[in-house]
């Protein structure tokens, strides 16, 4: 079997809040995801997740614990190097797509690429990527002149602009209506299925999480369901 | 260089994406670069302009003032025997030419036309000494000394006021105090600042004044006597034979001080240059706190754009933004908005200058303000630096935001 993009062990983060008031948000958190799939981090509020997520992402540090990702260990990185890896390996969706309100669709797909090695034809790039997301009709226009669905296709498109090792959504749907959510989805899915991108989901749609090929359950810092031992 | 390029493009763009809190910011270091400029510019002006008029004195010359400097009250006065003893070619060999000065302010009149003004006693030799050149007419000569004839010559703003015309008045009759003189010369225009015009003067034979209207308590005192050195390498050793001849005549022991003053032309020029750049460091160092306010006003700006960008700079940094790419932007944004208030503030000192330089000429101060290349480019890059150092601290702020609180930020 080939190896895990996403290996995780025995993670934990502690917040200290001050006045002797620590957070354990993660305790021990160790987990797998392979090449190709796609995966939904479910969990109530306060269970871990975003915090999983975070450091998913790259970005925040664990207390302790291991976190390989695509054969980097990010566990050791400093914080320019973690903003390279974030660069290079992961593709963020954002629930509220955080596109800049001043740049049209090509300008926010340009974006990752603007802090890569690699600036070479980042317009052409950008349209490509725009056409994958089937918005090749709407490259000129500004975020407020495109529906939630449609920004949200951006926002996948400057995901996958740097080709990362993982897609990183995080509500991805929670913004959007039904039918504009499950477009979206369709399009995470496709991409999945045909061009075998990794996607990590946290959500706490259950509609949402189903359609994943495996379900994390976090719990007061804890994986409950789809992780390692 | 693509990079800095679009750096550059995306902080116009948001310069430009809020014009009004743009132009509001910068509009501190508008007016500081302004205002530096405008003092700058008028420094200048106001030193040529003074430079100009002490040269108008002569080339080489020594004033000899009677008192010792800051102790007039004891003076011993100047008279025309100190004159005769520095005149002496023999003992004072560097001495081109000397003549003695009274001055008296006088009323002047022709016809209904009256005024009051400065006329000058002296020899003939002053003309050269001073480098009086004459429009019309001519100078007085030793047989006007001599017979101390009622000839005078005027200058041409004075001959206006007199006459109603700069030209064409040599042979006609001015009064002083009530008795005739004949003008035999107009001085050619030399400019000069209002208290200290020399186109508003008149001259006479030194003999003429003092016999018909100076009144004198000592016999053959004079105001001040002005000496030419043979030129300006020998002017050190002309001070130095004019004060032995005159400690001389002045019965001084060797312990007592000088009860006379000599300066020359040059130190006068020096004090004087000085005393404009003093005024002119003081009026632009006001100015600069203007600038500096400004300054304050960009941060205050920026750390109000970093607030409210916070979740850009988020979004940014999780786009893979390392601190300096955070950094890099947001001082390239403070540093443009203070570039383009700096060069804003350059047109708006050319324009202040340009203000002044008409208004001194209509009120006839021969004041023109002249805008340096230098000053310009200074007032630029300081007006950046402003921008760079005052942009500094909101930059420092976002580049070292955390990325998941500043995504996290409403």
């Amino acid at each position: 079997m080939e190896n895990p993009v996403i290996q995780i062990r025995n993670m934990t983060k502690v917040f200290h809040l001050g006045g002797g008031n620590d957070v354990h948000a993660l305790r021990g958190v160790s987990l797998d995801i392979y090449p190709g799939e796609m995966v939904a981090i479910m969990g109530p509020s306060g269970s871990g997740k975003s915090t999983l997520m975070n450091m998913i992402g790259c970005l925040d540090s664990p207390t302790s614990g291991e976190y390989h990702l695509d054969g980097l260990q990010v566990s050791s990185l400093v914080d320019d190097e973690l903003a390279m890896a974030r660069n290079q390996k992961i593709g963020f969706i954002f629930q509220k797509y955080n596109l800049l309100p001043r740049a049209n669709a090509i300008e926010n797909v340009e974006l990752p690429m603007r802090y890569s090695e690699n600036t070479d034809d980042m317009t052409g790039r950008a349209k490509e990527m725009l056409k994958l997301v089937g918005l090749e009709e709407r490259m000129n226009h500004k975020p407020n002149e495109l529906s939630g669905g449609q920004q949200q296709r951006v926002a996948v498109a400057r995901a996958l602009v740097n080709h990362p090792a993982i897609i990183l959504a995080d509500e991805p749907t929670g913004n959007l209506d039904s039918v504009a959510g499950q477009e979206v989805m369709d399009l995470l899915l496709k991409l999945n299925r045909e061009k075998g991108t990794t996607i990590v989901i946290v959500t706490h749609d259950p509609g949402v999480a189903s359609q994943a090929q495996r379900i994390i359950r976090l719990f007061d810092g804890k994986i409950v369901e789809g992780g390692l031992e | 260089m693509m990079r800095f390029f679009r750096v550059v493009k995306e902080a116009l763009a948001s310069i430009f994406g809020n014009k009004t809190r743009s132009f509001l910011t910068v509009l501190g270091i508008v007016i500081g670069v302004g205002s530096v400029i405008g003092m700058l510019s008028i420094g200048a002006g106001a030193q040529d302009s003074i430079l100009g008029s002490i040269e108008s004195i002569g080339t080489n010359t020594i004033f000899v003032m009677p008192g010792e400097l800051g102790e007039v009250t004891n003076a011993k006065a100047l008279t025309i025997s100190d004159v005769d003893a520095l005149s002496n070619r023999m003992r004072a060999p560097h001495i081109l030419r000397v003549s003695p000065m009274v001055m008296s302010q006088t009323n002047v009149s022709s016809g209904e036309n009256s005024l009051t003004t400065t006329f000058f006693g002296s020899y003939a030799e002053y003309a050269d000494i001073s480098g009086i050149d004459l429009a019309e007419g001519s100078f007085f000569n030793q047989t006007d000394i001599d017979s101390r004839s009622a000839a005078v010559v005027i200058g041409p703003d004075l001959a206006e006021e007199l006459f109603g015309r700069r030209s064409g008045v040599v042979g006609n009759e001015v009064r002083i105090n009530n008795s005739p003189y004949r003008v035999i010369g107009v001085t050619k225009a030399k400019g000069g600042t209002q208290f200290n015009n020399p186109d508003m003067q008149g001259y006479m034979p030194i003999t003429t004044m003092q016999m018909r209207i100076v009144r004198q308590s000592i016999p053959n005192s004079v105001s001040y006597i002005i000496i030419q050195a043979q030129d300006s390498a020998s002017i050190p050793l002309a001070i130095e034979e004019a004060q032995q001849i005159l400690r001389e005549s002045h019965r001084l022991s060797a312990r007592q001080e000088n009860d006379f003053t000599l300066t020359n032309q040059e130190d006068v020029a020096n004090i004087a240059g000085q005393v404009t750049g003093i005024l002119t460091v003081l009026l632009s160092g006001i100015a600069g706190i203007s600038l500096l306010v400004g300054g304050i006003g960009i941060m205050n700006i920026m750390l109000v754009t970093v607030t409210e960008r916070t979740s850009e700079i988020g979004l940014r940094k999780a786009l893979g933004a390392r601190k300096m790419d955070i950094m890099i932007q947001f001082l390239t944004e403070s540093g443009l908005l203070s570039l383009i208030g700096g060069i804003l503030g350059i047109g708006l000192g050319w324009a202040f200058s340009f203000l002044i330089g008409n208004y001194a000429a209509n009120s006839g101060v021969p004041l023109v303000p002249v805008v340096q290349t230098e000053t310009v480019l200074l007032a630029t890059l300081f007006s950046t630096l402003v921008g760079l150092f005052f942009g500094w601290y909101p930059a420092q702020k976002a580049a070292n935001m955390e990325p998941v609180e500043a995504l996290r930020h409403e």
